[in-house]
């Protein structure tokens, strides 16, 4: 499965050229498209796409929006996020200190209370965020983006 | 997939195939869908034009800066020119999620403004959890949540098939979700359909259980495909997993479309899902957009996929 072994592959080979083949019948487009209907009411979900106008405009690329990351913070328990996961995966720290997680990945993440006590912006690669404690409890948090990541801070009187 | 297939070696298509693997063609042959495999099913004629035709891109991840692909915006683009080029204007296109990397309102006004140039009348999205990182998908239904209801699930009917949108990544403790309100949408929204309607159902994270350790699976999907059983013809596209892959459960039909922005690992392979840099050259293989054919009667939903180049 998932590309592994070599009959399923040449299996899904064939399949491939199958399609291709029967891709090869179809016939020119007819002028006529079908219309939607919806069930949701007058306003039309999606948007419209530029059928009818005759070329495309030009399309910007390379100037995807900058992600910030915020200042280092001053001080307080350390959370390093790697490889989706969170190190350690069980932080004890004292009622009033600050926690600083800091994503190493390339992926963004988040780091959001099962209690919904904190809850992070998006964190890009390099981020970080902090947030202090001010009492004793024990903390289980996730990534929301990728919730299979959680970990626990406990926090001590 | 390119153009000239035939220039392929046997070897490359065998590796072209790790990533397009679960290429399948379908047909419907009163209502039911039948997977062709080669050398088993009847090759029929398709002489007419689909009755719907339409394509699916996926996980554009706008914003997205890092080595495995440093122009996301680029190879968008480039999908974008892929579906305007199919030959013939596809029905609709719809996006099943993850449009942006980060959901900010610079990286969604981005991805619309690019997706205006897709040639068709019609232009479908449902989010990812990219898309709803930290507000609950609030500025992604700002975005694209006109008309929609909820959460911004909606559906639609076009040439006697019926399309439902769904979103599963809100409010994620494990897996994707769905929720009563919208299960209980669901159940309305097909209560009048007669059993022989073809069903297609689009949301970002898979329906069916991938791969549930990475939350490639959807923690209430059997409770909305219940809702669904007794349709002789229902498939599900997604994207999330960013690699073709499909699967039949009784009814149902499941495929998980590629990406534009970067691979990922096949499931556990590693030990998470990080972005794959590709050995230069290599990753607008693993990248593309996949065309879904429908024809009424004798024949013909059929998938195709498309890598970039």
């Amino acid at each position: 499965m998932y590309g592994r072994h070599q009959h399923a592959r040449e299996v899904l080979s064939t399949v491939v050229l199958a399609v291709m083949v029967l891709a090869g019948c179809s016939s020119p487009p007819s002028a006529t498209s079908p219309s939607v209907t919806f069930g949701s009411g007058a306003t039309t979900p999606g948007m419209p796409g530029m059928s009818g106008m005759p070329s495309m405009p030009d399309v910007p690329a390379g100037t995807t929006a900058s992600v910030t990351a915020p200042a280092a913070p001053v001080a307080g328990d350390a959370v390093s996020i790697d490889s989706f996961a969170f190190v350690p995966a069980t932080l004890t720290v004292r009622a009033g200190n600050t926690v600083t997680w800091t994503n190493h990945d390339e992926e963004p993440h988040t780091v959001v209370a099962n209690d919904g006590s904190f809850h992070s912006p998006g964190m890009g690669s390099q981020a970080t965020y902090s947030h202090m404690f001010p009492t004793a409890g024990k903390f289980d948090y996730v990534c929301s983006i990728h919730p299979f990541m959680h970990a626990t801070v406990v926090v001590t009187p | 997939m390119t153009d000239a297939p035939h220039t392929m070696n046997r070897r490359q298509l065998i590796r072209h195939s790790a990533w397009f693997g679960a290429a399948v063609g379908l047909a419907v042959a009163g209502g039911e869908v039948i997977s062709h495999i080669a050398g088993t099913a009847e090759a029929k004629q398709v002489q007419a034009r689909p009755t719907l035709r339409f394509a699916q891109v996926s996980d554009s991840h706008i914003g997205f800066t890092g080595k495995a692909n440093p122009d996301v915006a680029g190879s968008f683009s480039q999908a974008i020119g892929r579906i305007n080029n199919l030959g013939y204007t596809p029905d609709f296109v719809i996006h099943t999620g993850d449009l942006t990397h980060l959901a900010t309102p610079e990286q969604f006004d981005h991805v619309k403004q690019m997706m205006t140039g897709l040639r068709t009348p019609h232009v479908f999205t449902v989010p990812g959890e990219h898309d709803s990182v930290d507000d609950a998908g609030q500025k992604y239904l700002s975005a694209f949540g006109a008309g929609t209801r909820g959460d911004g699930w909606y559906s639609f009917d076009i040439a006697g098939v019926h399309v439902i949108a769904l979103v599963n990544t809100l409010n994620l403790k494990k897996l994707g979700h769905l929720g009563v309100e919208q299960l209980d949408f669901i159940a309305k929204d097909v209560a009048p359909l007669p059993n022989d309607t073809p069903i297609i159902v689009f949301s970002h994270i898979p329906l069916f259980a991938m791969y549930p350790d990475w939350g490639w699976a959807t923690g209430d999907a059997a409770q909305a495909l219940s809702y669904l059983r007794r349709f002789s013809s229902v498939t599900c596209l997604n994207g999330h997993v960013h690699q073709v892959f499909s699967k039949t459960e009784g009814n149902v039909t499941f495929y998980s479309g590629t990406t534009t922005a970067y691979p990922l690992p096949h499931p556990g392979d590693g030990p998470a899902p990080k972005p794959v840099t590709l050995p230069a050259g290599k990753l607008h293989d693993a990248l593309g957009i996949r065309e879904v054919g429908y024809i009424r009667g004798q024949s013909a939903l059929a998938l195709k996929e498309r890598a970039l180049q």
